[in-house]
């Protein structure tokens, strides 16, 4: 038994029309780990995803989820362990009303009526959009169909979370508020995206795909400097990186690094102070004043470290 | 050429409603048993495509009308007849609650006239035996356009019979056939071409998408559907005869049916005042004397129908007056409805 | 055109979907209601036009009781291709044997069969219009399914309407990109129809391919399971047992004649 919950070894395919789309890829991952799937149009990243799901199956090489070695026979159960969310939650929100949605998965794996409705309930809590139970897909928002989408994979209790483009039709805020989503979630991630902010505020780790390998595995917020590796996969740095005057071209040194990560931590520890005095609040209005007091310290002190991250930055220069 | 609920007797409306049915039920019967499971989001998918294609327009040349796609024979080119079938009847479905395309009781009828004819007539007898994966472009386009016309006449013949049978329009059966015909001759020969024109384009793009379909149709021979369809026609024929057996032999339906459940008891005739005053005037005016289907048989000379009504002027103006205070106290109950609502609301 | 049938629809769709005592009411009480009264309407003979005036009760106490914008049906039913207009334009064509005199006006039957039909074209197409603004699709999916309709018909009727205005939709998005390049008759052609049409099938197919993954990665096994519980309520017998009592008095007592003899007694 392997330790790694997800096992590619020289995975190949080839599309019918002759296109390989991955010409021996190999990738470990482990129990609750976030990694990044990185890499441009046509580099084999949807292939991927599509066998983490069993759609394809490897033509040559083998993949292990779990325990189970992917092939015909053991592609449902995989399914119940790997829930994947996709690109266009239209195609996703098939039923008539959310709440019949969210049920669809937990129904099919034969959970009483009860049973289910309690795990809709929950799954529909946890992204915020119990209010949307009756509503019919069409008449909710970008943000709600994504929120909604995702409720809908995670009521199955999945062990790994597979996503293609999660946020690529979101508006910032909506978009903000599902990064804050994945981030509160234990489950092991494996996002695919263009969006590099998105990566680097979600995963820890990162793989860059081309031409169907790995090219590169390592540290997001390591890969994902350097300039020059995503260029070559026709990315580019991510924002939040790019607008503290990055000279163009070739690799920093550590402290230059080490001043950019300190920046981007302190826009987050920023952020999470926000976050905790909201909660706060929340906690105040549903008279849990303990709570409430705890929360309100936290987040003093995710202030008070504001001045430490300005310290370090300056220290930098 | 959709039918409307305004045109049609109960007993029409009834009989096509029950032929639909029995089609719908068959057709789920036989996909249940061997289908695809891809099949269940395509069809549905493709229903909406089929929706929406009918939402465009585009201009028929030389005329400067324009045009919009029915649909039916694309669907049976794609999917065979059972499932096509059933697409059709949906999509007909939500145009009728949707936008009140006929309205509820002539759903039945007009699902029959675009579905039945195009999935289990044109289709199994004149496309399928006519076109296989190896025939031109220009063979498709000249089968197509047959099968288009074929459906759409036996569609308004059906609309034809269905108004006349129902005796609500004083067509005649000839002038009406005369009218219908020729029109959709010209429909006909457009919803050809656009099937053979989206037909062959799927085959230069994505010729997998045929054959995969037609893979997942389970049609086992033509000589089958023959069968279905005559099965389906009997019944029809059935429910039918059934049904204007009972109308005719009761001239009101309804209160034949109510004499029965109520076992002929009268009312009692100790009534006084207002009551004993309508009464009398009920008796008196009988200004309802054959309230009632009408014996639907074919009338060719028109004149002299049974249903002429006796009217007497004295009886017809107490009848308008009478009709102009009921609106007004149906408007006036409306109006004080939403007063006392809108008072327990505030 | 397109964008306004588009917004149309979705505007009664989302009507269906407001709380009133009408609106949670069974679907199935909804249906059969307007389907009996629906088929009283066209039983009347083709004569008939005083008998009709009491039906106008039923759509418009459903008017008022479930707030819904009178203008907003009145122009639908007006929009709604009649066949019925056109078939029955011929009546009075047709047969122009004076009937009676009114006011010193010969009237002949085929205009008074002519009106019947029209006021049995607004009272059946009103009513129907009105039971989807007060129940939602879904809903009446759900009803056809308790009262037999094969499973697999509902679940396709389901998956249309759910896909109905996304393709809608994109659809809207491909005319105007057509109807924005084509000037006079050239550009909205049958060719250019073709392509479109052709362009949009293959997008459907492609959509219907990535929803089936959705289904199979959930363990979609053939059955769209529904969890809706329905109950037959007292205020469902009571709403079903009074339309069906009205009617059958509208129906077989002469109400209007009554009354204006009474009314013309008076005077």
């Amino acid at each position: 038994m392997s330790h790694h919950i997800v096992e590619f070894e020289d995975v190949h395919y080839r599309y019918p029309d002759g296109t390989a789309a991955l010409k021996g890829l190999s990738l470990r991952i482990t129990h609750g780990e976030s990694v990044g799937i990185v890499g441009a149009n046509g580099s084999g990243k949807s292939t991927l995803l599509m066998h983490t799901n069993g759609f394809l199956l490897p033509q040559k090489g083998s993949i292990t989820i779990g325990d189970l070695k992917l092939n015909n026979n053991t592609r449902q159960e995989i399914r119940k362990k790997v829930g994947l969310i996709f690109q266009n939650p239209d195609d996703q929100l098939f039923m008539p009303t959310v709440f019949e949605d969210v049920a669809f998965g937990p129904l099919n794996l034969g959970l009483s009526p009860e049973r289910t409705r309690e795990c809709v309930k929950e799954a529909l809590e946890t992204v915020g959009c119990l209010a949307l139970a009756k509503k019919p897909p069409h008449h909710l928002s970008g943000g709600q169909k994504s929120a909604v989408a995702i409720a809908a994979v995670i009521a199955m209790q999945p062990d790994i979370l597979v996503m293609d483009e999660p946020a690529s039709h979101l508006d910032p805020k909506s978009r903000r508020a599902l990064i804050n989503l994945l981030g509160h979630f234990h489950h092991t991630k494996i996002i695919a995206s263009h969006d590099l902010d998105l990566i680097l505020d979600i995963c820890k780790r990162c793989v860059i795909i081309q031409e169907g390998k790995v090219v590169a595995d390592g540290p997001a917020e390591e890969l994902l400097c350097n300039s020059r590796l995503l260029e070559e996969n026709n990315l580019e740095l991510p924002l939040s990186l790019q607008k503290r005057n990055l000279s163009s071209g070739g690799t920093m040194d550590e402290i230059t690094k080490l001043r950019h990560l300190l920046g981007h931590w302190a826009e987050h520890n920023t952020e999470h102070a926000r976050t905790y005095q909201d909660w706060a609040k929340t906690a105040d209005s549903l008279g849990r004043k303990e709570l409430a007091g705890l929360l309100r310290k936290i987040a003093e002190e995710t202030t008070a470290m504001d001045a430490h991250f300005q310290k370090a930055m300056e220290l930098c220069r | 050429m959709h039918m409307a609920d305004a045109l049609l007797s109960p007993a029409v409306g009834a009989t096509f409603w029950a032929g639909t049915i029995g089609a719908i039920t068959y057709c789920s019967n036989k996909l249940n048993r061997n289908m695809d499971d891809k099949l269940i989001p395509l069809m549905g998918v493709l229903g909406a495509f089929i929706f929406a294609a009918q939402m465009i327009n585009f201009t028929i040349p030389g005329t400067g009308s324009s045009g919009h796609l029915g649909g039916g024979m694309i669907l049976a080119a794609i999917l065979g007849p059972y499932a096509s079938f059933l697409v059709m009847a949906s999509v007909l479905t939500v145009q009728a609650f949707f936008f009140a395309d006929g309205g509820l009781l002539a759903l039945g009828c007009n699902i029959w006239n675009l579905g039945i004819y195009p999935c289990f007539v044109a289709y199994p007898l004149i496309y399928k035996p006519l076109v296989n994966s190896e025939s031109s472009p220009k063979k498709i386009t000249f089968v197509a356009v047959i099968s288009g016309i074929v459906g759409l006449q036996l569609g308004a013949f059906s609309v034809v019979v269905e108004t006349v049978l129902s005796g609500r329009s004083e067509l005649h059966l000839s002038t009406f056939l005369l009218m219908m015909q020729p029109i959709h001759l010209g429909i006909g020969l457009i919803e050809g071409l656009v099937t053979a024109g989206v037909i062959n384009f799927i085959r230069s793009s994505r010729p997998e998408i045929l054959q995969g379909a037609s893979a997942a149709r389970p049609l086992s021979g033509s000589v089958k559907i023959r069968k279905v369809f005559a099965g389906l026609l009997i019944a029809a024929v059935l429910t039918g005869g059934a049904l204007s057996w009972i109308s005719s032999a009761n001239p009101d339906g309804l209160e034949w049916s109510i004499e029965k459940a109520s076992g002929r008891s009268e009312l009692p005739k100790q009534e006084r005042g207002i009551m004993q005053a309508l009464k009398s005037i009920q008796d008196k005016t009988a200004f309802l004397p054959n309230y009632g289907f009408r014996k639907p048989e074919v009338t060719e000379d028109g004149k002299g129908q049974p249903s002429w009504p006796a009217i007497e002027t004295g009886r017809s103006v107490s009848g308008i007056v009478g009709a102009a205070i009921v609106l007004a106290a149906v408007l006036l109950i409306g109006i004080i409805v939403k007063v006392l609502r809108k008072k327990a609301a505030g | 055109m397109f964008d306004n049938a588009y917004f149309n629809l979705g505007y009664l769709d989302t009507l269906s979907y407001k709380d009133t005592f009408i609106h949670r009411l069974d679907p199935r009480t909804k249906f059969l209601s307007t389907l009996a009264f629906v088929v009283t309407v066209v039983s009347f003979p083709k004569y008939e036009i005083a008998g009709l005036m009491p039906f106008f009760l039923f759509p418009v106490l459903l008017f008022v009781l479930s707030d819904i914008p009178v203008r907003i049906i009145m122009k639908k039913a007006l929009l709604v291709s009649s066949f019925a207009l056109f078939i029955g334009i011929f009546n009075p064509i047709v047969d122009r044997r004076i009937a009676y005199w009114l006011l010193g006006i010969p009237v002949s039957g085929g205009w008074i069969s002519f009106f019947s039909i029209m006021i049995k074209f607004s009272l059946t197409i009103t009513t129907a219009l009105l039971l989807i603004a007060t129940t939602s699709f879904p809903e009446i999916c759900r009803a056809l399914q308790r009262l037999g309709m094969p499973e697999l018909f509902v679940s396709q009727l389901l998956f249309l309407y759910r896909y109905l205005f996304v393709t809608a939709e994109e659809t809207m998005r491909v005319v105007r990109a057509r109807d924005m390049r084509s000037f006079a008759n050239k550009g909205s052609g049958m060719k250019a129809y073709i392509a479109l049409v052709g362009t949009l099938f293959l997008r459907t197919v492609e959509k219907a391919e990535r929803i089936y993954q959705a289904m199979l990665s959930r363990g979609f096994t053939g059955s769209l399971h529904s969890m809706r519980l329905y109950r037959f309520s007292t205020a469902d017998a009571t709403f079903f047992c009074l339309t069906v009592a009205a009617m059958y008095l509208f129906r077989t007592h002469d109400l209007v004649g009554s009354i204006g003899k009474l009314a013309m007694g008076a005077f």
